[in-house]
């Protein structure tokens, strides 16, 4: 009588797992704690020295602030965009719609020169801009343009499939109880975007705070001004301080971590918020 | 009235909505606008100033930026690294899939997170880590001197770097199709006698093929185009190390706009190209998902 | 082909699908394993299909061990709840798939898979439908296809999981009286999965009556209805009314009835349950001199070949249902109101000490 504790009887389970973690070491996890086993090599105060001179400091504001600027921007308008493409019909829609995804597509490379070339002081959008003393490549505001751009499909994205998925009865129902079109928004569809909208934007952010290929073009580059930390471990390594690059990137490793945690359970509160409500 | 219902009544049914439901024309059009204007100041008029700037010397300039050796060996490189990295990531999305959706295990969604991680890493470290582990002063780096092997500043480099940043694409496409479908027709073809790679060959992957086609096309979007991972180990050496990316960044930073954009036209085409595709795709997968009329008894 | 299954248990972390299974399908029956959902009925079929493992015991076709073997050893057909047809697949492709997989030293060639296919279609009657692929079909089609393909690899054993369970309740009419037809036709050993009571007493040689993960019954269908071992069958094989009882020596009291028994004896004064068909019911107006339970109609249902009625006994707070032929009800001239008498037949009696009730 063979005690037999195995569940499934579908092939190719050791297999499958076990060459799914040994890929998953070998690129991933192996390499990623190389970076944790170099900070090793500096003292506590030696790495807290790199992680907090001011230069470095003023590079987390401006990638944090410009994020989050970013993410904000793109959470308005994301939902806004959503909303058109789910709601409406106008010409050219299905074109529009495809064109969200850009973005995810096009070399970060390119879109950083593109960007670069149109708001620059004599690129197309630049030249309008500047009369009105506003400076955009060059400058943090060149960043945020640079952020907005490669996260914008996010919150389009997050949002869409649950804006098609809402149930036009509850909308009707709010109406015949009396409510006005702003508040039915703001009442019944607004709190069911919720999870999703803020899903989108923790992508978003969280997508531009790594970003690296686009924003280098337009950010003009200037220490304490409009310096990316992205940039400045790539400055540290071209100088050979790997370990000051590397504790850097420890700093900014961490920080992606927790908000890879936050997307997760934000994305796992969404989901069942959404099948709850079925 | 009248009219305008069953003017309505042609458009997709979500669309189409009662008047307690919808808004008055005047915010429906400025709601529309607003976000055109939005996506035109981000996306399209820089989209159409990678074409205009690639032209703006005239289509000679344009081709000779394209067909100049540096040129061509970063397009070679590109797909080189495209080509590795694309089947290696293919074989781990099915293999991660296939045990994550088939299966039941302790863990389970530490793993889905940990196959995320490379999304969430700046493709700047993507580029650093290895530099840790295989350049001069990294864990191997004294074998490989003498053994006379170059990983960082070279290809090998290059095409790791890619595999990073493009790990997650197809497993995350794959694992949530696979575990909606179950795994019933499995069963069905192992009660029939298939062997484990015939259930693979014959049962799931025709299942899976759309969102497998989607993964790929992003896989290969991702891998042409990375700029950052690539550029910590490449070295920018031309016409040896620069994929297109790079040789884009290399030629603008010497004011070279036109050929600069020419190259960088190249991706922009093969960004639509993917987008097409990708279109392509959502529509025939809905297409085989919505079921056709079943026949009479 | 036989099946022994010999003290099959199996648990799901805390959850015991099946306590100790003991169970024989002689060669050549159909089958039926019926019970509410949960009671294990489709963990017991999928052991014997070879698609789970159970924790302990074992099973043998023909007498041969065949726990460790394989599924795709096993020869069994496997009909699944919803159907499982590979949906990118054409009818003739799904049913010719067990034989393209072989090996290629035992594969028809292409010109036998094609005449055995089309035999099959023709066998559920659908072979004009060879060139649709699954999602173009009705459900009572899907379902046919299903069995078509499973019968293609001349299965020595048919496995169907709920085989009616997803269709409306006409088709499910009409394919239970199929599928009997087509066994007669075949037979071949079959066991099928149902929680519906109507279909495996209409459909199936023998019923296994099921609950929370052991045998309550074996028997054909007569004998499950007529004699119920236990008051869950009863209960869960059609209507039933259950009334308190007392019994001592032999006999049961309800009310001021007393009924011998053929069993009980020796029981002294025990509390105990009896069960009586609705149709096992006498009604009179008058009492006729013998004990009875007195109860007032308080509903009465006339549409359908049978009248029932809805009794508040006096004395008692239980509802009991009894039915009667038309003529009967016409007979007693009963309304709602109406004072009657009760003689119930065929009564089973329980003692609650021996009710393991869930």
């Amino acid at each position: 009588m063979a005690k037999n504790k195995q569940k499934n009887v579908l092939p190719g389970f050791n297999l499958s797992l076990g060459y799914t973690l040994l890929y998953l070491s070998l690129i991933v996890l192996i390499p990623l704690s190389a970076a944790f086993f170099k900070t090793t090599e500096l003292t506590f105060a030696e790495f807290w020295h790199t992680v907090t001179t001011p230069r470095v400091i003023a590079s987390y504001k401006l990638t944090f602030g410009a994020s989050l600027f970013a993410a904000v921007i793109n959470a308005i308008f994301g939902l806004l965009t959503a909303w058109v493409l789910t709601r409406y019909t106008f010409p050219g829609k299905k074109l529009v719609d495809a064109l969200v995804d850009l973005p995810f597509a096009l070399p970060t490379a390119v879109a950083g020169i593109a960007l670069t070339a149109v708001y620059a002081t004599n690129g197309w959008l630049g030249s309008l801009l500047e009369p009105h003393g506003i400076k955009v490549a060059f400058t943090p505001l060149g960043v945020v343009v640079a952020l907005t751009f490669i996260g914008l499909p996010f919150v389009v994205r997050t949002v869409q499939p649950v804006l098609e998925d809402l149930e036009a009865e509850t909308e009707e129902a709010a109406a015949s109880l009396g409510a006005n079109r702003w508040q039915t928004f703001s009442r019944v569809i607004l709190p069911a975007l919720w999870p999703a909208l803020l899903t989108g934007f923790a992508l978003a952010f969280a997508r531009a705070v790594g970003e690296y290929g686009s924003v280098i073009f337009i950010a003009g580059n200037m220490p304490m001004v409009s310096e990316i930390t992205p940039l400045i471990i790539i400055t540290k390594l071209e100088q050979y301080d790997y370990a000051g690059a590397t504790a850097v990137a420890v700093v900014m490793l961490v920080i992606s971590f927790l908000l890879l945690f936050a997307i997760n359970g934000l994305q796992w509160w969404s989901s069942r918020r959404n099948s709850a409500s079925r | 009235m009248s009219t305008t219902v069953s003017q309505l009544a042609h458009y997709n049914a979500k669309v189409a909505r009662s008047r307690a439901t919808s808004e008055p024309a005047w915010i429906r059009w400025s709601l529309i606008i607003v976000s055109l204007l939005f996506l035109s100041l981000f996306l399209f008029i820089p989209l159409a100033a990678v074409f205009t700037e690639a032209l703006r010397k005239g289509f000679e300039t344009y081709i000779a930026a394209l067909i100049e050796p540096d040129a061509l060996s970063a397009i070679k490189l590109t797909l080189i690294a495209a080509a590795i990295a694309l089947p290696l990531n293919l074989v781990f999305g099915v293999a991660a899939a296939w045990a994550i959706a088939k299966f039941e295990f302790k863990g389970k969604s530490i793993l889905i997170t940990l196959i995320d991680l490379p999304f969430a890493v700046s493709p700047v470290i993507a580029g650093l880590i290895y530099v840790l582990i295989f350049g001069l002063q990294g864990w191997f780096g004294e074998w490989l001197i003498d053994n006379d092997l170059k990983v960082i500043f070279a290809i090998p480099g290059i095409v790791l770097a890619t595999i990073f940043v493009t790990f997650p694409f197809i497993a995350r496409e794959l694992i949530p199709l696979m575990q909606a479908q179950g795994k019933d027709e499995e069963e069905a073809g192992l009660v029939l006698g298939a062997s484990g790679w015939q259930i693979l060959w014959h049962i799931t992957l025709p299942n899976i093929k759309w969102g497998l086609l989607y993964g790929v096309i992003l896989t290969n979007a991702r891998a042409m185009g990375e700029f950052g991972a690539v550029s910590v180990v490449s070295g920018h050496i031309r016409g040896m190390t620069n994929t297109m990316p790079l040789h884009v960044e290399i030629l603008y930073n010497e004011y070279n706009y036109a050929a600069a954009f020419a190259v960088a036209s190249l991706l922009a085409f093969l960004a639509l190209i993917t987008l097409a595709l990708k279109s392509y795709i959502e529509w025939q997968s809905a297409r085989s998902v919505v079921a056709a009329k079943p026949v009479d008894e | 082909m036989s099946i022994e299954i010999r003290n099959i248990k199996k648990e799901f972390g805390s959850f015991t699908a099946l306590n100790n299974v003991n169970l024989d399908v002689p060669s050549g029956e159909l089958v039926a394993l019926l019970g509410p959902s949960g009671c294990g009925k489709t963990t017991l079929l999928r052991i014997i299909a070879g698609l789970e493992s159970p924790d302990t015991g074992s099973i043998h076709f023909h007498g041969q061990e065949a726990t460790d073997r394989d599924v795709r050893e096993r020869q069994v057909g496997f009909v699944f709840q919803h159907y499982a047809l590979f949906r990118h697949m054409t009818v003739f492709e799904n049913v010719a798939f067990g034989l393209r997989v072989r090996p290629k030293k035992t594969r028809p060639t292409e010109a036998e898979i094609h005449r055995r296919v089309h035999q099959l279609l023709e066998l559920v009657q659908l072979d004009w439908l060879a060139d649709r692929y699954p999602p173009q079909l009705s459900g009572g089609q899907r379902q046919r296809i299903a069995l078509a393909r499973a019968l293609a690899v001349e299965p020595k054993v048919l496995l169907l999981d709920e085989p009616f369970g997803a269709l409306d309740a006409k088709v499910r009419k009409d394919l239970r009286r199929w599928l009997r037809r087509l066994h007669d036709e075949l037979h071949i050993t079959s066991v099928f999965v149902t929680h519906d009571q109507e279909e495996a007493l209409e459909v199936a040689d023998r019923i296994v009556v099921m609950n929370q993960g052991k045998i309550e019954q074996i028997g054909t269908p007569q004998d499950v209805y007529d004699n119920p071992a236990s008051p869950f069958v009863y209960k869960f094989l059609g209507n039933v009314n259950q009334f308190h009882s007392r019994v001592n020596e032999g006999q049961a009291h309800i009310g001021d009835i007393s009924l011998t028994l053929n069993a009980h004896h020796s029981t002294q004064n025990s509390n105990a349950l009896a069960y009586v068909r609705p149709h096992d019911i006498d009604v009179y107006t008058e009492q006729n001199g013998q004990p009875a339970l007195q109860a007032i109609v308080s509903y009465i249902h006339a549409a359908g070949p049978l009248v029932r009625l809805e009794l508040q006994p006096i004395n008692e707070t239980d509802t009991i249902e009894a039915e009667i032929t038309r003529e009967r009800f016409r007979e007693l001239a009963l309304n709602q109101g109406s004072h009657v008498y009760l003689k119930p037949r065929n009564v089973q009696v329980f003692l609650e000490s021996a009710i393991t009730q869930s």
